[in-house]
């Protein structure tokens, strides 16, 4: 109990700690770059709007630093995230919840499937040790790892898109489609998913195969596994049951966390694609100066690996008993 | 280079020196040591390679460039040819010339970013472990938030304000942003050295906090900073390229991730000028990949259980 209190409490902090970052980095920066993006806006937005956002930018010189900062507090405790400037007149909030499903299916399907399949190929390659998998793959898994994750993308649009026109190269869905739950309309966006989900696989794969792997190889050393190969157990039960079984523990802590990085984790993917997620929304609205979104699009993809980590935690805590003990 | 004949001639008679040297066994031996690793390590053998060739064409690109790699003075669009190895850009410029004088600024991001952070992981995640009590608590607190916070968005945000960040700056926001997970690490390192003897002697004899944080811990972790110097150097590889693709880095600078955003601005891909993304591309992940290997074969080096199986090794040999 008291271990999860504690990681609470880190929770609390942490987020803390991004609410003032996001509140003091456009302070610190020498010319407060806010001022530039509201000039640019005084004209089209609306009077009440505008004064969130000097109060979010610190515009508002007559008013101290502390008082603006428990209003900013203030705003963000509440969900007033202001209004977006590029799809002005809608707010933060509406244009977020549009972009997350987007996110949710093609990161959250992938992150799942990288794992599973990552996982398997790490159990084979250490239990086959010296064999051609386990020669070939991880040197490929440390190479992959240095590959840009956008630039897989483009690659893939090169030759899936452009050369042999198999998959769209851009956008969730096509434009002339018309979004609903039809059949013809789903197929559509799987179809436009797939370049950018091959993208995600190939770059976050080799993390799942190369930590399985080693921890597998070091399991395999352990007493318990020569007593069973002794027992004459079929190999078949030694690998899943007794080896796998203990050397997936980090894998497990990894795929928890993993899940708290599908929110913002595919930014450069979804930016490459054109695809409507919250990344391309995040540097949609960096390239528009549209510092509302930006910030607000930065806590949520925060809160959700704060999230993550905690239930992470609390998992641990529940299956591994060593934790508890420690805490 | 000059040492290098040096230390082959010491490398045969090694093996017996090798036990003799305590901790602050001679540079000569250590040397010789890792020149041996790394030949007899294919994986270091090929990111040692690769890692040269960079750093000699970061050193003197003119060598072998003679193009000016900003000047906008040639046709558009050329394909590969006797005069344009890679052909030129959309905006006339070389793509050879922009390939080979673009590492200078990809490297010095790559070391300036992990030396420092490297040094910074040190001293905190150091000072942690052997200081305890509160300063552990909150050093250790600090880690761990900047660990937690998602690292690309943040980067993104800081960029957005600083806006055009030339070489410096990514410097220092790339170290600022990535040193936390090797302090992590670096602390446990030194946590489970607290209280080795060594320590205890150094203790007693009256040595203060500095010299003994300084010169009995610190070496004592060589092999953990090299690692560390490796892994911010690779993240600052991919990380400052990829925030030099979405436009963030200073359009003007001559470097592969400002090459990849100017051609995804002129559409490359749609107007057949494949060179112009595939080029910087390949070159980011090469050096991105020596050093990943010289990283990975580090850590078969020091732990025995992931070398590949001497099996293999036997069958070769005959």
């Amino acid at each position: 109990m008291r271990f999860i209190l504690r990681r609470l409490g880190f929770f609390l902090l942490t987020l803390w700690a991004a609410v003032t970052l996001n509140f003091f980095l456009p302070r610190l920066m020498p010319g407060n770059p806010a001022l530039a993006m509201l000039g640019k806006f005084r004209g089209p937005v609306n009077p009440s709007a505008l004064k969130a956002l000097e109060v979010a930018f610190g515009v508002k010189t007559h008013q101290s630093l502390i008082s603006q900062y428990f209003s900013y507090l203030g705003n963000i405790s509440t969900g007033k995230f202001g209004t977006s400037l590029y799809f002005y007149p809608e707010s933060v909030g509406r244009v977020i919840l549009d972009a997350i499903p987007w996110t949710l299916g093609l990161v959250g399907v992938t992150t799942i499937l990288a794992f599973v399949l990552g996982t398997g190929v790490g159990i084979v390659a250490a239990w086959r040790r010296g064999g051609v998998m386990d020669s070939i793959l991880p040197p490929t898994f440390v190479i992959t790892s240095a590959i840009p994750y956008f630039w897989i993308g483009l690659m893939l649009i090169l030759i899936f898109s452009e050369k042999l026109g198999w998959f769209p190269s851009s956008n969730g869905y096509d434009v002339t489609a018309i979004p609903s739950f039809t059949g013809p309309f789903i197929e559509n966006v799987l179809w436009h998913a797939v370049l950018p989900a091959a993208a995600l696989l190939i770059t976050t794969i080799g993390t799942w195969v190369l930590t399985m792997r080693n921890t597998m190889v070091t399991t395999l050393a352990e007493d318990y596994i020569r007593m069973a190969r002794a027992k004459g157990l079929p190999s078949r039960r030694i690998m899943l049951d007794y080896a796998a079984r203990n050397a997936i523990l980090p894998n497990l802590t990894g795929f928890a966390m993993s899940l708290g990085f599908v929110v913002g984790g595919a930014i450069l993917v979804e930016y490459v694609f054109n695809y409507p997620g919250v990344g391309f929304m995040l540097l949609q609205a960096v390239n528009n100066e549209d510092y509302p979104l930006m910030q607000a699009l930065f806590l949520l993809i925060t809160v959700a690996v704060l999230v993550a980590i905690l239930m992470a935690d609390i998992a641990t805590a529940v299956f591994d008993p060593r934790t508890r003990a420690r805490g | 280079m000059a040492m290098m004949p040096v230390s082959t001639e010491v490398g045969p008679s090694t093996p017996p020196v090798i036990a003799a040297p305590g901790p602050r066994g001679g540079a000569r031996p250590a040397l010789s040591r890792i020149l041996r690793a790394v030949r007899s390590n294919r994986k270091a053998t090929v990111g040692t390679v690769l890692l040269v060739i960079f750093i000699l064409l970061a050193l003197f690109p003119g060598v072998i460039a003679h193009d000016n790699p900003s000047a906008e003075i040639y046709g558009r669009s050329l394909g590969p040819s006797g005069t344009h190895l890679l052909g030129t850009t959309a905006l006339g410029q070389d793509i050879f010339a922009q390939a080979v004088w673009g590492t200078r600024q990809v490297l010095i991001i790559a070391i300036g970013v992990g030396l420092l952070s490297t040094a910074i992981a040190t001293v905190i995640g150091v000072a942690a472990a052997y200081l305890g009590g509160w300063a552990d608590g909150l050093l250790n607190l600090l880690t761990d938030v900047l660990l937690v916070i998602p690292l690309f968005p943040l980067l993104i945000v800081i960029a957005t304000y600083v806006q055009n960040a030339g070489t410096v700056v990514l410097v220092v926001v790339l170290t600022l942003t990535g040193w936390s997970y090797t302090a992590r690490q670096l602390r446990a390192q030194a946590l489970s050295l607290r209280n080795r003897d060594f320590l205890e002697a150094a203790r007693v004899r009256g040595e203060r906090s500095f010299y003994i944080i300084m010169v009995e811990i610190i070496p004592t972790m060589t092999s953990l900073l090299v690692a560390s110097f490796l892994t911010n150097a690779l993240y600052a590889v991919l990380f400052g390229s990829s925030l030099q693709f979405i436009g963030l880095g200073d359009p003007n600078s001559v470097s592969w991730g400002t090459m990849l955003y100017w051609a995804e601005n002129n559409e490359a891909l749609q107007t057949g000028q494949y060179l112009w993304t595939i080029v910087p591309g390949v070159l980011i992940l090469l050096l991105g990949a020596s050093f990943a290997l010289i990283n990975y074969a580090f850590d078969e080096i020091g732990n025995p259980a992931l070398r590949p199986v001497r099996r293999q090794r036997v069958k070769r040999a005959r």
